[in-house]
């Protein structure tokens, strides 16, 4: 103990152990403490939150790792299969066809909904990444803590690049779905570009989200295994493979219910989507504002969830 | 007991000080410039999960809404209390004996270990020697050597610029064309190769090493102490953790020497090391 005592310098005075006594350091008009000397020279305190538009400006800097980071990790994803990139589209198909078989053919489902299968699969591969990107977010900053620990980056980065990668897997499924659709009989028409701003503002939402989820699943790592429960019940209850109108129609539920299961972000993002697609899908089964509604649910994700992931940012990675 | 007995009988750092004038204490009249400051440093951390039964899923699940710390939470005082000045040009060694919080000293002054009391000052931002986590064992090494970049915070012309430097200094090309194959079927001597020149591609203000050098053949070994220099010349301060003593008195001029967190000695790297030796031989 006695030696590390001797080299702590008091705040106070300060502590002149030095080689040349006939020359007292105390008269040498200089920064009396380490907190001075720190400043004298310009230094700045390590690990401190910058300041928000800072933050930005990095997040800005390093866009090139986030979309780097998410195409690798793209490419990384089936690297070791046969089939290799294939799966990206293959396994979204599965999962409609899977989704076709049961609520399709077995619990008729398809009741009262014109054009079921385009219905299914736009809603079935948009829900794909409103499911996928919020699950692997949860995890996208407790399951790097190895990178999070060994580089310096605005960690806003880990779950943006998750969205970003899940985004490309998006676009390389809205084509086949495009082919699909064309296959189905479906007329592409003007309304199909309004595609374009839909997705938009459901990656904004997303992103959101993500960030959230992300900042939570940090600290509390045992989330990630209750979020497959809480994304099943969301998404059957955001009317992935059935309409929310026809089905409960004939159940006796409050016109609230309704309202609320249609006004849920996946249900609209979904059900725009459908809207700008599908022919047979008009503007009468979509909830009312449904544009304002869907910019307002991506301003509130984004901003907030951006600001939320922010406040922390000095602290992930600790422990 | 043991333990104060040989700090005495070897030899403390009060009476190296007026000897050695690199050390943690402040000179006013000093000219030179500091790169990191620890002021009074304590670093604590968290360990979840050790030990103890953490009961079945319903206390788990009503940990997670109650906020509550989980009975297996530990608290680990790693680093107490530690002040020293790096200054540029320095080469400074951090040695101790496993579990003195060398590591979690260096990650503190990466900033990337939040610090419990204290203040740790730097010029620019302090990184750690290390890329190892940003790297995917799927890709090529080409794909590789430009995620570690980009990870690291270079541009994509910096990393155009210095592509071919990095795969020559790694020399993962002598044996063929290794570069354009998945890291998975690399050696794990020429994967350590490859992320030691990624990670040394970046010249950095502060620079910190975690027990990196003892990778690669004696001829890798070599280039990798002349990086270094010249990484040293360049930037200002390289911090060295190492359990090789030898590495230190060759690579350093300056030594720091740790022991269950409290800093022991701060001195020439020689002195230091010398006195290390005798408390481990000692024990």
């Amino acid at each position: 103990m006695q030696p590390a005592d001797a080299l702590t310098p008091s705040k106070a005075t300060p502590v002149t152990v030095t080689t040349h006594p006939a020359t007292p350091a105390t008269k040498t008009p200089a920064p009396a403490t380490l907190a001075d000397l720190a400043a004298a020279h310009g230094l700045t305190v390590s690990g401190a939150r910058p300041s928000l538009p800072s933050y930005v400006r990095q997040l800005w800097g390093r866009r090139h790792f986030v979309t780097a980071y998410a195409t690798a990790r793209m490419h990384a994803a089936y690297s070791t299969a046969r089939l290799g990139q294939v799966w990206h589209l293959v396994t979204p198909l599965l999962n409609a066809a899977v989704y076709y078989f049961i609520f399709g053919m077995i619990m008729n489902a398809s009741h009262g909904v014109a054009d079921y299968v385009p219905f299914l699969i736009t809603g079935v591969f948009v829900w794909d990444f409103i499911g996928s990107s919020i699950n692997a977010s949860t995890r996208s900053i407790h399951g790097n803590l190895g990178l999070v620990r060994a580089l310096h980056f605005p960690r806003a980065s880990l779950p943006l690049s998750t969205v970003v990668q899940l985004f490309q897997q998006l676009l390389v499924t809205m084509g086949a779905l495009v082919l699909l659709l064309l296959a189905c009989g479906q007329t592409p028409t003007l309304k199909w570009l309004l595609a374009a701003p839909a997705l938009a503002l459901m990656a904004v939402f997303c992103a959101g989200v993500a960030m959230v989820m992300a900042r939570i699943g940090s600290k509390s790592p045992d989330i990630s295994q209750l979020m497959p429960f809480i994304l099943r019940t969301w998404m059957y209850s955001s009317g992935v493979m059935w309409s929310i109108d026809s089905m409960l129609k004939k159940d006796h539920l409050a016109y609230w219910v309704t309202v609320v299961l249609k006004t849920n972000p996946a249900a609209v993002y979904i059900d725009l989507m459908r809207y700008a697609l599908i022919d047979s899908f008009n503007a009468h089964a979509l909830p009312h504002h449904v544009w304002a509604i869907a910019v307002g649910w991506a301003l509130l994700a984004g901003v907030g969830g951006f600001i939320y992931f922010w406040k922390a940012e000095e602290e992930y990675g600790r422990g | 007991m043991a333990d104060t007995k040989t700090a005495s009988a070897g030899t403390p750092a009060s009476a190296t000080a007026p000897a050695a004038p690199a050390t943690a204490v402040y000179d006013p009249r000093d000219t030179r410039v500091p790169t990191v400051i620890a002021d009074e440093v304590h670093v604590v951390y968290k360990v979840n999960g050790a030990g103890g039964r953490k009961g079945g899923a319903t206390a788990a699940l009503s940990r997670i809404f109650s906020r509550k710390p989980a009975p297996g939470m530990r608290e680990v005082h790693a680093v107490k209390g530690v002040t020293f000045v790096a200054y540029k040009g320095e080469a400074i060694g951090l040695i101790g004996s496993n579990g003195s919080g060398k590591s979690t000293l260096l990650a503190a002054i990466a900033g990337l270990q939040p610090v419990a009391r204290g203040r740790i000052y730097s010029h620019g931002q302090p990184s750690l020697l290390g890329v190892n986590a940003a790297l995917m064992n799927d890709l090529t090494g080409e794909r590789n050597v430009v995620l570690g970049g980009l990870a690291m915070g270079m541009s994509k012309e910096q990393i155009r610029e210095r592509y071919q430097d990095i795969v020559d200094f790694s020399g993962i090309n002598q044996k063929g064309d290794f570069i354009s194959l998945p890291m998975r079927t690399y050696s794990s001597g020429m994967g350590a190769r490859l992320r030691f020149s990624i990670a040394a591609a970046k010249d950095h203000d502060v620079l910190m090493i975690d027990e990196a050098l003892a990778t690669g053949d004696a001829d890798f070994q070599r280039r990798s102490q002349a990086r270094i220099e010249e990484l040293r010349e360049q930037a200002g301060t390289v911090f060295l953790v190492s359990h090789s003593i030898g590495t230190v008195r060759e690579t350093c001029d300056r030594a720091i020497w740790l022991e269950s967190g409290v800093l022991r000695m701060d001195g020439p790297s020689a002195e230091v090391c010398d006195a290390y030796e005798r408390f481990t031989s000692g024990r």
